[in-house]
């Protein structure tokens, strides 16, 4: 979970700065999505870049959605006569709690997203648009429920980063007494930052700001 | 105080079991809550009706013995508090309080609140000891070592092994039980030759046991009546992955 997590971590701070792009004005923002496919050239072909980044994810994705399944099969069958009594918690932390469920939102997510701005088939726009464009067309004020799926989704993303940053300097035998304070800081930075940038563009557009 | 109890009865390991209902009046606050049960008991006696077994010892809190879930919390509401050492003015008069024992694939109920935690024993015998040369006591500053170390480990040594942790964690893990041995015989001169082997072979009987995965919520270190730290996960991790991925175990 740790490893693939913070595989999936990085990737996110890379895709918040990219998308941050968009108020830079149409013309940087097309340029960076066209650059995202050139990246490598001429010491690699084209796409080479962006296609090894793209296994490595799908990969980090399975792998980070098998752990967790296998840690959910094993929890189960660790206790199969339950409390009677309402389960109580006294671990501080909301996020712990949609570890689970909003882990299984967030994949729905991803195939929304992939749908909508990847493949395109949930796009208004099509193939033949530009990156920009596309954007726009989809937060599009009249299409306001897309722009709260997005929010809710980079919601529980937070959430999910809050808990998971931490957890994984944890499993990976790196947290310690002293460090402590500084690691849930930075849990808590990692997740604010990541929703604020990813929040910042749907919002802008659907309000205007951005056109 | 007047209380009703809903306390967990069943007859065997291989009974189904279920919540039974008691009344109970005139409990003294000041009763511990084992004292508490024992009234109930010789009431049930007396009306020639079967005692609901539970364990206990000591009754100082240090044994590790008593293992109830009270209300849904291991030990009970009051924290860094054993069973045994918990009273009955922590409770409100007139409570409904429901007693359960541990719930984990790895410790069987007995009997009522009784379960087995021989699978503890288990662990501990795959790698919680170290090799001692036998004899007479060694003078105690042969070995030195340093007061962090000594303090941090001792921590960890205040583990009585009652798996309250499993008890609380939602994964039925016992990643604390396994971190406070691994931490308090790792960090002593005393533990080096056998460290590595032995946060291997542990965390290998753990999962052979039936013991769930770890992910951190925490829970643990909140029902462990000693307060083991979530530290020793840490440190548990650690050594797991230099003995393994760093090739520290021969």
């Amino acid at each position: 979970m740790a490893v693939t997590g913070g595989i999936l971590v990085l990737f996110l701070l890379m895709h918040m700065i990219g998308n941050l792009k968009i108020f830079l004005g149409a013309e940087d923002f097309n340029h960076y999505a066209h650059w995202l496919r050139t990246v490598g050239e001429p010491a690699v072909p084209r796409r080479t870049v962006l296609t090894v980044t793209e296994i490595v994810l799908g990969l980090a994705v399975v792998l980070h959605i098998w752990s967790a399944v296998s840690l959910g099969r094993r929890a189960h069958e660790a206790r199969p006569v339950k409390y009677q009594a309402k389960k109580k918690s006294h671990a501080q932390g909301y996020a712990i709690h949609t570890m689970r469920y909003g882990g299984v939102t967030i994949l729905l997510y991803i195939i929304w997203h992939l749908l909508d701005l990847t493949f395109f088939v949930v796009n208004p726009k099509g193939g033949d648009a530009t990156p920009y464009e596309r954007m726009v067309a989809d937060f599009d004020p009249s299409r306001w429920f897309i722009t709260v799926w997005y929010v809710v989704a980079i919601l529980l993303v937070g959430l999910h980063l809050h808990h998971g940053v931490w957890s994984a300097f944890q499993t990976l035998g790196l947290r310690t007494p002293r460090s402590e304070r500084a690691l849930r800081g930075l849990a808590v930075a990692v997740a604010a930052v990541v929703t604020a940038g990813f929040i910042s563009v749907p919002v802008s557009i659907t309000a205007g700001w951005v056109s | 105080m007047k209380l009703t109890l809903r306390v967990w009865r069943q007859q065997g390991p291989e009974d189904k079991g279920s919540m039974v209902e008691y009344k109970i009046d005139g409990i003294s606050a000041d009763a511990s809550f084992l004292e508490m049960l024992d009234v109930l008991n010789e009431k049930l006696i007396a009306d020639g009706a079967d005692p609901i077994a539970f364990d206990h010892d000591c009754r100082e809190g240090i044994c590790g013995m008593c293992s109830l879930v009270i209300n849904g919390t291991p030990h009970g509401p009051e924290r860094a508090t054993t069973t045994c050492q918990l009273h009955m003015r922590k409770f409100k008069d007139g409570e409904v309080i429901d007693v359960e024992p541990w719930r984990a694939k790895a410790f069987p109920v007995v009997k009522d609140l009784v379960v087995d935690r021989s699978a503890f024993d288990r662990i501990i015998q795959s790698g919680g000891y170290i090799s001692a040369a036998t004899g007479t006591a060694p003078e105690a500053h042969s070995t030195p070592v340093p007061k962090p170390d000594a303090d941090a480990a001792f921590e960890a040594a205040e583990c009585i092994g009652c798996g309250a942790c499993v008890a609380a964690c939602p994964n039925g893990s016992a990643a604390l039980f396994l971190g406070a041995k691994v931490t308090h015989l790792g960090l002593m001169p005393q533990g080096q030759p056998e460290r590595w082997d032995r946060v291997v072979g542990m965390l290998d009987t753990h999962d052979d046991e039936g013991f769930g995965g770890c992910t951190n919520t925490g829970e643990c270190t909140i029902a462990c009546p000693k307060g083991i730290p979530l530290d020793v996960i840490g440190r548990l991790n650690h050594d797991y992955l230099r003995a393994t991925v760093g090739g520290k175990k021969k």
